[in-house]
């Protein structure tokens, strides 16, 4: 009877949108989205009446349902079907072009309610009623996919927000044991023993200092406490270059070879920065004028520059009498990375305030003054770890301590950040490899180790362990294949790590000669 | 541990507080449950659970004989759980904030103040089950559900 009734329904509905008209093909089409809005007409109007004895109501649930099988049945559902598996197996993550992630979405949840919901119970048959709140319910039900036996409330007013730029305290304790996934194979062997392992009592555990410097005469030159010593690589032999009274309190805080290897400079506790000549061992001149230890020490040909604990830099003219020609007060606190650019363009000077700033030296320039050409915020620590591209001249990596951890680079012509990469420990010193293009960096707790990383890609090459105490101090050896590591656990490693391949390197010089001359026959033609 | 003193916290936390204890009693409260998700995201990355089965046999008149040093121990061993599972969870990097959701009977009359919410499941969830304890009248079993580390 239900069906009969809906059927003619159907032909006058039918002949009402019709017009007078034909029927075409989208009209037959449409014809069962239309048969389901009747049925749900009826259905609604059946319980506005509300009166309606409850077999009847029973006979139009049966309409409804059908009215919703007929409409499946046409559309291409096997199709959709087939479909659909073999999308879910492309990509795993459920997601495709339309919906691309399915995350949170419960398949099975809503499988079961599209199952269950064929055959309306009596109960889900009461919530099609049109009241606002069970149509939320329905909604609600649909939506979470749950088996509603409860309600699920929450606190309008939610919590206050965390404070911009919150970090957890926690994360140095808890992530720095992890290993980074991204470890590569590696392209070459790196012994993962040290050539070489040197004692170097009394060193100093200070994050702030720099105690070690490899000279271009192949001489390393290593601060313990009071004295300065000086290994000869080539020969192995050591010497003492100097020592400050015992007496005294003070100690040797930084040293710094020139450029040519022929002097060394020496800055001390007591905020005297000395100038030594190595052969002789002989000490040329004093210099003072700092009131507090000096960190860092860096050469431009005859200027020296020098960090100090106020967060004073000053330049010493080395030839002058009046030796101090600039000031740069561009630090609150202690400056413990300083490093001239190759071409001395640019001076980078990172402080325990976080701060790293860039300074230009334009020739004719004076040297004094408080604003820096760029001053970046973005460690979280102090920045001590400073290096210089090497065939980049604008390029500076920059490392931070215990609470930063991260190596970052920067384009120093437009004081941009190029990238950054967690390295999950404290930065406490890095180098770069012109032969390779890497860059290696000294870790502090808890591994202690060296890694090796490709630039720009940042993936990990090598790690070099065997300190047992943080790694403080980094220098390369003049020919580039060698790294020496100065730890807090009193010994020096070197690790042949950037060992040129000679025979690789002749065949790849031959390639390019060749290239070269076939380009230039290609031009005479 | 963490105690805070951001006041509108302790205000934010009160006025639930109050609220959850007059549900206690008229025992139309099912579960509780703490997310914790990323701000920037809304990807929920810790839900902690804590369902709570109440003996609805028991009226005003009834009394049970529970020591108070028993509950309280019961709630120690429980908050200590929780304290030691920073060793298993994964770090939270992001930013994140936290909601309290709460399962109630079907036919509580919501308050103005809370609106009905969705159960914040996680996608694939690693789940742990913590200790329990009860008062005879409530038990209270906790369990912790968190992202697996990729």
């Amino acid at each position: 009877m239900a069906a009969m009734s809906n059927h003619s329904l159907e032909q006058a509905m039918s002949v009402a949108l019709n017009l007078g008209g034909t029927p075409t093909r989208r009209q037959v089409d449409r014809r069962p989205v239309l048969e389901q809005q009747v049925a749900g007409g009826i259905v609604n109007s059946s319980i506005m009446l509300a009166k309606t004895p409850s077999k009847t109501q029973q006979s139009s649930v049966g309409v409804m349902s059908s009215s919703k099988k007929t409409p499946s049945a046409k559309t291409p559902k096997s199709a959709g079907k087939r479909k659909t598996p073999n999308k879910g197996s492309k990509t795993p993550g459920g997601g495709d072009r339309f919906i691309p992630s399915r995350v949170g979405t419960q398949l099975e949840a809503a499988h079961y309610k599209l199952c269950t919901q064929t055959t309306p119970s009596a109960e889900a048959w009461a919530m099609l009623s049109p009241s606002q709140q069970q149509y939320r319910q329905v909604m609600n039900e649909n939506l979470n996919g749950e088996v509603l036996s409860n309600k699920i409330i929450s606190f309008n007013q939610k919590p206050p927000q965390p404070p911009d730029g919150y970090q957890n305290n926690l994360k140095v304790l808890y992530s720095c044991g992890k290993q980074c996934s991204s470890q590569k194979k590696k392209v070459r062997y790196i012994p993962q023993m040290p050539e070489r392992i040197l004692d170097a009592p009394d060193i100093l555990d200070d994050y702030y200092l720099s105690l070690a410097s490899w000279s271009s005469q192949n001489i390393l030159a290593v601060a313990l406490g009071g004295s300065v010593y000086l290994w000869n690589a080539t020969t192995g032999d050591i010497t003492l270059l100097m020592e400050l009274d015992s007496s005294s309190a003070d100690y040797i805080s930084c040293i710094n070879w020139t450029a040519d290897g022929h002097h060394i400079a020496v800055g001390l506790s007591s905020g005297n920065v000395e100038l030594w000549h190595p052969l002789e061992q002989k000490k040329l001149r004093t210099m003072t004028g700092h009131a507090a230890r000096v960190g860092s020490l860096s050469w431009n040909s005859h200027i020296l520059s020098s960090g100090c604990r106020t967060g004073a830099i000053h330049h010493h003219d080395v030839r002058v009498a009046e030796h101090q020609v600039g000031a740069l007060l561009g630090h609150t606190q202690e400056v413990c990375g300083l490093q001239w650019s190759p071409g001395g363009n640019f001076l980078a000077s990172g402080g325990n305030d976080n701060l790293l700033n860039i300074w230009r030296s334009d020739p004719g320039s004076n040297l004094t003054g408080s604003n820096s050409l760029y001053s970046f915020n973005h460690h979280q620590a102090a920045v001590k770890a400073l290096a210089w591209c090497p065939w980049q001249p604008n390029v500076l990596a920059s490392g931070g301590g215990t609470a930063d951890r991260h190596i970052r680079f920067w384009n120093c012509n437009n004081g941009v950040s190029l990238s950054a990469v967690d390295t999950r420990s404290q930065v406490c010193a890095l180098l770069w490899s012109p032969e390779y293009r890497e860059i290696i960096s000294g870790h502090g707790f808890t591994h202690n180790q060296l890694t090796i990383w490709k630039y720009p890609a940042m993936s990990k090459v090598a790690e070099l362990t065997g300190h047992t105490a943080r790694v403080l101090h980094m220098c390369l050896s003049p020919d580039g294949s060698t790294v020496v590591s100065a730890g807090a656990d009193e010994t020096l490693r070197l690790w042949k790590c950037f060992a040129v391949d000679e025979e690789a390197k002749k065949m790849k010089a031959k390639a390019t000669q060749k290239e070269d001359r076939s380009a230039l026959r290609l031009h005479m033609r | 541990m963490l105690v805070t003193c951001n006041k509108e916290l302790q205000k934010f936390f009160d006025e639930i507080i109050c609220q959850v204890k007059t549900w206690l009693m008229d025992m139309s409260i099912e579960k509780l449950v703490v997310v914790i998700k990323e701000v920037a995201t809304n990807v929920v990355v810790e839900r902690w659970q804590f369902d709570i089965d109440s003996d609805k046999t028991v009226t005003k008149d009834t009394k049970r004989e529970v020591s108070n040093k028993q509950i309280q121990d019961g709630i120690r061993s429980v908050i200590r759980q929780i304290t030691a599972s920073v060793t298993f969870l994964p770090l939270l990097e992001k930013p994140c904030c936290f909601d309290i959701l709460v399962y109630t009977d079907k036919g509580l009359e919501v308050p103005t103040t809370w609106g009905e919410t969705g159960p914040h499941f996680i996608y694939n969830p690693e789940e742990v089950r913590l200790k329990s304890f009860t008062t005879t009248i409530h038990k209270v079993s906790a369990a912790v559900a968190f992202k697996k580390c990729d």
